[in-house]
């Protein structure tokens, strides 16, 4: 039965331990399988044993063993000891000393890349040292190439945990952490938040594009530069609105004097296809419902709701719209 | 024991029961130093208690039946959450299992008349129930501890949390731990020294080696839980850097902490189901332990291990390989002693005549879901599986088989199993059995794909989650699942509850039980023991010999101890007869002392530090008060 159930929960969103994209998290699979199938033959033997005893009872006439401590004895320092030592030392070389290194942080300059992810209350904030790039929630990396990726928290502690890409790793205040992320394939990863950290853990995931190098290299470099004026009337005005509202308390727009740490980087906001951590999609009704009511679709997060006038919601939004 | 008929034993009964005559009404229960009414206290408190747990439960998993849903916002969630494990780890299951099932039952097992320290054990259920009130108060007025049940930091420190909802929390379980510690001490002087004369240590019963290392393990660990507690209320109300990283304090400090009080305490919890399982299938089987020294070691073993192996629930936290590597190890130790145990009650079922009856079915019960959840348990003993798994729902799914399905079962088996020695009347066996088997689904339809979700990626402590993950199907059984628990639990408490009106007459000892509390009528007299009982197995009541012993005792008036409220005392190891004790009766200060304690924390919370001070005055004064008055000589 466990077998069973365990072997439909095949990856819908892509957030599954049990579909690996990496050499690690395959290991970890495997071992899981493993494991499972150790548990089930000591689960079977457990419910013949109970099975067994369901057959004597209440039956007259069955030889009791009363006096035999040898034979009962025996089977209890046979099942109760002997059996679970030679299997836990079995576990422990494969678990803990094989596989443990495979699932390890890389060593300082084992890896081709770096990058460093600082988690907020309640998003991600994703930079790629070297480079001027920022962005939140959606991190890309170039497939089959092992990132060594540094993890901080601005705040509390949060876990970092793509789970098709590694195991996870919590943020510690004054404490980085690293991982490795490697994809073996070019896809979308889901990853989430795999510590309490308050009103929004729930909301607090993220995705990982493992992308061709070039692409990877193409918007790396497009992340890397600063914002292109805008050119619409409408656009320019909602820039203003943008800097006067607000907006730029908190947010950085770099090409513009907009330079708020506190939220996201929204330099290249239309690159991300999700909002508020992966919570929304980032399409122009969603934007624009994040931008007026944000405390309704995510209680609890930092960002206010706007009081602004039909124009100047509008012109925002173009605005925001022309961050490409 | 036979029935009495000989003039000189009624008399010497009429003569205890004048002697030991419990005072009625709700003064008598408020001054009472009884085990057995302190017992009854703790009972139905912890219950209260299981029921507010349980619908924090039942709220939480409507919250998550579907995606995006919105029974609970997050702030309701957190708090509820919180609540959930708080509530039933501290104001259920530890009061339950010491409290109400030690209490009750140990000084019967060991053929005392009461617990070593009456009016310690008293106060011990006062304080209990006044931390447990303490936190409610906080939930009622909106102040509920929101940061789980683990409470880390920074997420509880003032910054992220200002207002009083950790105040209520971290003051809530010093105050809690004063109760759970005075329990342990007098549970283990209990069991060394009130010991009848012939009970030496290897006849002494398994639920009593269960207890004892309970209480040590208590002893032991809350100091932990507390300090950590008292470090953060300095934090958080006075500006020290315990856990603050901008001046040198570290986060993981906290997490250390609570961990080495929380892990024992994963045993504290499990143990008395353990001692509950090692009385109910003797019993039930109609035959005597397997491997009776094996499993007393086990038991005395799981809780000193128990405290080597806390940092496995740190394995995220970027520790060094090298000490995840020994925890590791360490956590793997500890399944043998747990084994042992296992196969030590399927080798006493396998090999002896069992009787399904509803207690053994929730022991037959507890048996399949420690399986299930030790096996997944050491699972996480595999460091990369564990970094991978740890705070998912497989998590959720491992330790609620443990602590549900093991902990818990074993107390539910314990409330049948013990019901006609406590009320005299016999539970309903066919509803009995029902109530078995809906709870049973009901658990494992609820948390059985906890672990299918969890490995689909599902975090813990979420109030909501996407659509498009797939993990709805799991959370819809879930919770179906645990509406079923809760209507078989709702079963055995209509069982009980009628039973105890409706009942037939259960007599003395309607199982034929191994241990010393079914010599005596039920419900117990208030004296438990008319003539301390002769000793010579840890199965006493399989002993005929003996019990037709303690009549001819009775009746010559040996070890009746009638000169007034009096137990004997024995040598701790070979159980020698020592001295005998005059035990205090009825006293107000056990219940006037919690009071004041409870007037001192909640002068601390809300920073009335003058107030405070009175009130600890008066703590110290009602503990002059409780020292002045000697023991009455009858």
């Amino acid at each position: 039965m466990l077998l069973l159930l365990a072997g439909c929960g095949q990856s819908q969103g892509g957030q599954s331990t049990l579909h690996p994209g990496s050499d690690g998290t395959r290991k970890i699979a495997h071992l899981f399988w493993g494991m499972l199938a150790a548990a089930a033959v000591v689960f079977a033997g457990a419910v013949v044993l109970l099975a067994l005893s369901y057959r004597r009872r209440n039956r007259e006439g069955i030889p009791m063993v009363e006096n035999e401590h040898a034979v009962s004895n025996g089977l209890v320092v046979a099942f109760g000891i002997v059996i679970p030592v030679v299997c836990l030392v079995i576990l422990f070389a494969i678990a803990d000393i094989g596989v443990v290194k495979a699932t390890s942080a890389p060593a300082k300059g084992q890896t081709k890349m770096n990058m460093t992810v600082i988690a907020h209350q309640w998003f991600w904030e994703v930079r790629y040292p070297g480079t001027t790039a920022a962005t939140a929630n959606e991190i890309h990396i170039p497939v089959k190439t092992p990132v060594n990726v540094t993890l901080k928290t601005d705040d509390v502690i949060h876990s970092f945990w793509v789970p098709e890409l590694n195991k996870k790793v919590d943020t510690i205040p004054g404490h980085p952490n690293t991982i490795e992320l490697y994809a073996d394939r070019v896809g979308v990863y889901r990853g989430q938040c795999a510590e309490f950290c308050g009103l929004q853990h729930a909301n607090m995931a993220m995705a990982v594009y493992a992308d061709p190098p070039a692409k990877f290299k193409a918007w790396l470099a497009n992340m890397s530069r600063p914002v292109a004026t805008p050119t619409t009337p409408q656009a320019k005005a909602g820039e203003q609105v943008f800097l006067t509202q607000q907006c730029a308390s908190c947010h950085t727009i770099r090409g513009t004097a907009a330079r708020g740490t506190i939220g996201p980087d929204l330099t290249h906001l239309q690159t991300r296809n999700t909002l508020a951590a992966l919570t929304i999609p980032n399409r122009k009704g969603y934007l624009g419902g994040w931008v007026l009511d944000p405390q309704h679709i995510k209680p609890g997060n930092k960002m206010p709701g706007l009081n602004l006038s039909g124009p100047q919601f509008q012109n925002l939004l173009s605005f925001l719209e022309g961050l490409k | 024991m036979a029935t009495v008929t000989h003039p000189e034993a009624l008399r010497r009964i009429n003569r205890l029961e004048r002697i030991w005559e419990e005072r009625s009404g709700v003064l008598g229960w408020l001054t009472t130093t009884d085990h057995k009414r302190i017992g009854i206290l703790y009972l139905f408190t912890s219950l209260l208690f299981f029921a507010a747990g349980g619908t924090e439960a039942l709220l939480v998993r409507t919250q998550l039946i579907t995606p995006n849903g919105s029974t609970l916002g997050p702030a309701a969630f957190n708090t509820t959450m919180t609540m959930h494990g708080v509530t039933m780890i501290f104001l259920f299951v530890i009061p339950i299992s010491t409290g109400a099932f030690g209490n009750y039952l140990l000084p019967l097992m060991i053929g005392a008349r009461d617990m070593a320290f009456p009016r310690l054990n008293a106060f011990s259920y006062w304080v209990f129930l006044g931390s447990g009130l303490f936190m409610y108060v906080g939930v009622v007025t909106g102040h509920g501890p929101n940061a789980g049940w683990f409470d880390y930091v920074p997420l509880a420190s003032r910054t992220y949390n200002p207002g009083s909802a950790i105040d209520f929390y971290a003051l809530g379980l010093i105050f809690n731990s004063i109760s759970s510690t005075a329990a342990a001490i007098n549970f283990i002087v209990t069991i060394f020294k009130l010991r009848a004369p012939g009970m030496s240590l290897n006849r002494m019963p398994l639920f009593c080696y269960a207890f004892l290392a309970v209480s040590f393990a208590l002893v032991f660990a809350l100091p932990a839980l507390s300090i950590d507690c008292v470090f953060l209320e300095l934090d958080r109300r006075l500006g020290f850097n315990f856990f603050n990283v901008g001046h040198g304090g570290n986060v993981l400090l906290w997490q250390h902490l609570f961990w080495i009080f929380g892990h024992p305490e994963v045993y504290i919890i499990i143990l008395p189901a353990f001692g509950i399982a090692t009385s109910i299938i003797p019993t039930f089987t109609r035959r005597r332990m397997v491997a009776f020294p094996m499993v007393a070691l086990a038991e005395i073993l799981v809780a000193f291990i128990g405290f080597g192996v806390w940092a496995h629930h740190m394995f995220a936290v970027g520790l060094s390989t090298i000490t995840t590597v020994y925890f590791a190890a360490a956590s793997m130790i500890v399944v043998i002693p747990s084994a042992i145990q296992l196969f030590a009650w399927l080798t006493t079922l396998v090999t002896g005549r069992p009787s399904f009856k509803t207690p053994l079915l929730w022991i037959i019960g507890f048996i399949v879901f420690f399986i299930i959840g030790g096996l997944s348990g050491i699972m996480f003993a595999a460091i990369p599986f564990d970094q991978q798994l740890t705070d998912t729902y497989f998590v959720v799914a491992h330790f609620h088989f443990i602590i549900f399905g093991a902990a818990v079962f074993p107390l539910l088996g314990g409330l049948y199993y013990w019901f006609p020695k406590v009320t005299g009347r016999m539970y309903h066996e066919g509803l009995g059995q029902a109530s078995f088997w809906i709870t049973f689904l009901g658990s494992a339809l609820t948390f059985f794909p906890m672990h299918i979700v969890g490995l689909l990626g599902m975090p813990r402590r979420v109030y909501t989650y996407p659509a498009n993950v797939g993990w709805h199907p799991y959370n819809l059984s879930e919770t179906i699942g645990s509406y079923i628990l809760a209507a078989g639990l709702v079963l055995l408490v209509v069982n009980l509850v009628w039973s105890y009106f409706r009942g037939v007459a259960a007599g003395p000892d309607p199982f034929g039980g191994a241990t010393l509390e079914w010599s005596i009528p039920s419900p117990p007299p208030d004296y438990n023991f008319a003539v301390i009982p002769t000793i010579s197995s840890a199965y006493p009541m399989w002993d005929p010999e003996d019990r037709e012993h303690d009549v001819h005792k009775l009746n010559r008036g040996e070890m009746v101890l009638e000169q007034g409220h009096e137990t004997p005392a024995s040598t701790v190891l070979d159980g020698y007869f020592d001295e005998v004790l005059d035990m205090p009766s009825n006293s107000p200060w056990p219940v006037i002392t919690a009071l004041m304690i409870t007037g001192v924390f909640a002068m601390i919370l809300t920073g009335h530090l003058v107030a405070m001070s009175v009130f600890l005055a008066l703590v110290a004064a009602s503990l002059v008060g409780w020292h002045s008055v000697e023991p009455q000589e009858a």
